[in-house]
């Protein structure tokens, strides 16, 4: 039932011409990933993705009142769609041979996220497990997803300052 | 805005603020942790703003200060990890169940990870208001 309401406000999210109208089915897929992830038994996760949907609907709002951009068709237009779907087969022809390797659902696979499950508390002494794997069994690859994210936003802060003050200097001119 | 808006955010920041703050402070025993809590941390700056206009926030928090509070954050994380990469084996902080200061480095690692992600949203979005207040001039 969520995944059908998700699936109908993604396409209203893309077919509809306004867009804020958009931007609201936007954040109507993402309570409905969020609904998801509660029904699933992962409040962590459900935390996690209320919050930061909240927080890009504030900014897609602000950042779209008053401005409706047209679809680009001129210029590498033809270009840019052609690599972007020979990207995408790549993409999935390399993920179906990595997917074929990997053993069976409940080989022992699970070996080590039972020693987790069983040793999580006494280990680290935190009850929340989830926290004890993102933080203390697996925090490195918390790590990389930190660095990554801080590249993100001194990225979007060097882009913006720029954009600023050409358009400041464009009307002082 | 107008007069209920600002009434309301009058009583309703400090309150997202401490909830925030609390989601931080209680990641190793109940869901929540950094992340989440960092960014409940900048909405109820963002709030401020978008009630108050930029003025108001600004003096408490302007760009440059922000950038160093997000750097700083993402410096401590950096060294509390490598720190137990360098062969602590002792865990820094007690091992009681369900204590408020235990479960070694989890709590340290959320608080440098809530400020680094809190700062730096709340970056990201006053770059933003800048840039649109720059262009309707």
């Amino acid at each position: 039932m969520i995944l059908l309401f998700m699936i109908c406000a993604s396409i209203v999210a893309v077919e509809s011409r306004d867009l804020i109208s958009s931007v609201i089915a936007l954040s109507a897929v993402g309570l409905g990933l969020s609904l998801g992830f509660l029904i699933l038994k992962a409040p962590n996760l459900a935390i996690t993705q209320l919050v930061v949907e909240i927080l890009c609907v504030i900014i897609l709002i602000r950042a779209t009142i008053n401005k409706d951009l047209p679809l680009v068709t001129d210029g590498r237009w033809l270009f840019n769609t052609i690599a972007t779907y020979l990207f995408i087969l790549c993409f999935l022809f390399f993920a179906y041979r990595a997917l074929k390797e990997l053993p069976n659902f409940g080989a022992p696979l699970m070996r080590v996220s039972q020693e987790f499950i069983t040793n999580g508390m006494q280990k680290t002494g935190s009850s929340n497990i989830v926290t004890a794997i993102t933080l203390n069994f697996r925090s490195y690859d918390v790590l990389g997803e930190a660095a990554v994210f801080f590249a993100g936003i001194i990225g979007v802060l060097v882009i913006i300052r720029k954009t600023g003050k050409i358009h400041n200097s464009e009307n002082e001119e | 805005m107008s007069l209920i808006v600002k009434t309301i955010t009058r009583l309703t920041v400090g309150l997202i603020l401490i909830y925030g703050i609390y989601v931080v402070l209680q990641g190793h025993i109940s869901p929540g942790g950094g992340f989440p809590g960092g960014i409940i941390i900048a909405l109820s700056f963002i709030h401020l703003l978008l009630a108050f206009g930029k003025d108001a926030v600004l003096r408490k928090l302007n760009q440059a200060k922000g950038v160093f509070l997000a750097s700083l954050g993402a410096a401590v994380f950096l060294g509390i990890v490598l720190g137990g990469f360098m062969g602590r084996q002792k865990p820094l902080l007690s091992q009681d169940h369900f204590a408020l200061f235990s479960a070694g480095r989890i709590l340290l690692c959320d608080i440098a990870i809530s400020v680094m992600v809190g700062t730096g949203f709340f970056v990201i979005f006053l770059a933003l208001v800048l840039l649109n207040q720059g262009e309707e001039d």
